[in-house]
């Protein structure tokens, strides 16, 4: 276990510098000067050499690569071209509020998937289970800025019970977490219900239900717990979809979170801002990732001696 | 002689294996209909000119933001352009990235998978880490830096969802090839003298053709989300291009003059999205089952 500990840590660190490399190299091939940009192309050719050199921009790029690098290891990213504040404290303030959206986006899919998935593999081949997998396979098409747009036009604008955008109020979260929630719920209950058919047909089942465990628990027990794994295999996917996905329902709902920093800083071409999202957000998955591979021993022992398969 | 009789009989186990397969697909009702739902989407797509009722661009300026009508009958939008025009040429720009951006992505994963496979050790090692580096940018989020990079159109939203969408196949490729270089057929190809570049093309690509055809229709419809969402964000097809995306973007804004122009994009969306996802499944089924948790 220990042995595989150092190697993901080894791996997760050769990662986490390909994630910054390939993020600098592809905001700097952008053509035009960011310079000109920030300064809007009020000021005469020798103001912006003066800037550039100021700024490092005239440096050999590996040379730039290399103070970033560096910078971003202390969680300095440099400042905003617009908005004249650091970096790393507008995207912490957005995080907070992403964040605080992604935990009741994976509570809802979660509590929803599992709970659904489970009740359709118990009721298999019942109108219950085909129903539920009706809505899920639904659930599945369904892209969430549409379906955000159908929650607002229903129960925003036609029955008034929710507020349409911001975050002013706690029920507020109810309609972007559903919206962005909704296709990983049906993902979610389909995995969960396929998981637990398999352990069903698993000898230990058996075993359990010849000692007499009732059928509620073998499913609760047994069933549910080696159904876990793929389940949290598909956690570090879920994360990183959620981030990624936060940018549509943060612009439809007007939520002031890390999408929205980083659609708005692409439309006004403010790259530190923009570097500094996407390696923010890359390094979250790639660490998030990293802590769910070391806690599958939790899950199962035999990983525990032999540390998890390579995916 | 006896070599090419063998390669008959192995010709003849391949032809079998799909013919099976596609026995098994026809039985699978489900499969079918969502198959002629996405042959008569091509057909739509290319014939489109012939089948709208008005042409791309034409603005009926006494229609505007007005309901379904049986002049209009999916309404009209702010410029009085009829929707059911927009969304049938919409469709164009959604196959066409379902097909031209996924030939991108298949070809850099299938290319990489498989090298990364075959040659194992340093290059594996190597691939492997480009592979992590690429699948931890969500692929959203990915695709909008990399249209900031190349700046908007229909091209670069092609180029851009395909470079994003590689690192699965590649993953699933590179397992596969490490199986199969193991099998006999390869050491016999290799010992007739092939050369590496031979056996990956003409032996362990074609013995993954299955799989590259489930996951391929099964990233279809992601593809066709992302370009929705990319063209909703602005970032994608601009207009006056018809863009499902686009459409439900603009639709935004009148969600109160007109609440049925952002519907009707989206179930065009969310159909074409369903008959995919369920192709894909009834095609693992038939060709993949191992695939089950994809």
């Amino acid at each position: 276990m220990l042995k595989f500990t150092l190697r993901r840590l080894y791996q997760t660190v050769i990662v986490l510098l390909g994630v910054t490399l390939v993020t600098f190299i592809m905001v700097n091939v952008v053509p035009g000067d960011p310079v000109a940009v920030m300064l809007q192309k009020k000021a005469d050719d020798a103001t912006i050499n003066r800037i550039r050199e100021q700024m490092g921009l005239n440096d050999p790029l590996p040379a730039q690569y290399f103070r970033f690098l560096t910078n971003a290891v202390t969680g300095d990213f440099g400042n905003s071209y617009f908005q004249k504040k650091p970096v790393m404290e507008l995207i912490l303030r957005a995080f907070s509020v992403t964040g605080t959206l992604a935990v009741l986006v994976l509570a809802f899919a979660i509590i929803l998937g599992v709970l659904m998935g489970t009740l359709a593999a118990v009721f298999r081949g019942k109108w219950v289970d085909r129903v539920i997998m009706m809505i899920s396979t639904l659930g599945m098409a369904a892209p969430s800025f549409w379906l955000a747009i159908i929650l607002q036009l229903v129960f925003g604008l036609t029955l008034k019970w929710l507020p349409i955008s911001g975050l002013r109020q706690p029920s507020a979260y109810i309609m972007p977490s559903v919206a962005l929630g909704m296709i990983y719920a049906a993902s979610l209950a389909r995995l969960t219900r396929t998981n637990i058919l398999d352990a069903m047909n698993q000898d230990y089942i058996r075993t359990a239900r010849s000692k007499g465990v009732g059928e509620f628990f073998v499913v609760a027990k047994h069933a549910f717990k080696n159904a876990g794994i793929p389940i949290l295999t598909y956690l570090g996917t879920l994360i990183k979809s959620i981030l990624g996905g936060s940018v549509l329902v943060e612009t439809i709902f007007s939520i002031n979170g890390l999408g929205r920093l980083l659609v708005e800083a692409i439309m006004k071409r403010d790259i530190p801002i923009i570097q500094g999202c996407t390696v923010y957000i890359a390094s979250v998955f790639v660490i998030a990732n990293l802590l769910i591979d070391l806690t599958y021993g939790l899950f199962d022992p035999r990983i525990r001696v032999a540390g998890p398969a390579k995916r | 002689m006896s070599i090419k009789a063998n390669a008959n009989v192995q010709d003849a186990a391949y032809t079998s294996f799909y013919h099976d397969a596609f026995v098994r697909l026809k039985k699978d009702k489900v499969a079918i209909a969502c198959l002629v739902f996405i042959v008569l989407l091509i057909l739509v797509a290319i014939f489109a000119p012939l089948i709208a009722p008005y042409e791309e661009g034409y603005q009926d300026t006494s229609a505007i933001l007005e309901g379904p009508s049986s002049k209009h009958w999916l309404g009209t939008d702010e410029f009085g352009r009829d929707i059911l025009t927009r969304i049938i040429y919409g469709s164009r720009i959604s196959l066409s990235v379902g097909l031209i951006a996924e030939a991108i992505a298949v070809t850099i994963g299938v290319f990489l998978g498989a090298l990364a496979g075959y040659y194992g050790g340093k290059i594996d090692a190597v691939i492997s880490r480009i592979i992590e580096v690429f699948a931890s940018f969500p692929h959203i989020l990915f695709a909008i830096v990399i249209m900031f990079v190349l700046g908007t159109g229909v091209i670069n939203v092609f180029l851009a969802i395909g470079f994003v969408g590689w690192t699965g196949i590649a993953r699933i490729i590179r397992a596969q090839v490490m199986q199969l270089k193991e099998k006999e057929f390869v050491e016999a190809a290799r010992a007739s003298g092939g050369s590496d570049l031979k056996i990956i093309l003409r032996h362990l690509i074609p013995n993954c053709l299955s799989t590259i055809i489930v996951v391929v229709t099964m990233a279809i419809p992601s593809d066709i989300m992302y370009e929705a969402s990319l063209s909703f964000l602005g970032l994608g097809v601009q207009p006056p291009v018809s863009s499902w995306g686009e459409m439900i973007s603009m639709a935004r804004k009148y969600l109160r003059t007109n609440p049925t122009y952002s519907v009707f994009p989206g179930i065009a969306l969310v159909l074409t999205v369903l008959a995919f996802n369920l192709l894909g499944d009834a095609l693992r089924d038939a060709l993949d089952p191992k695939l089950k948790n994809l």
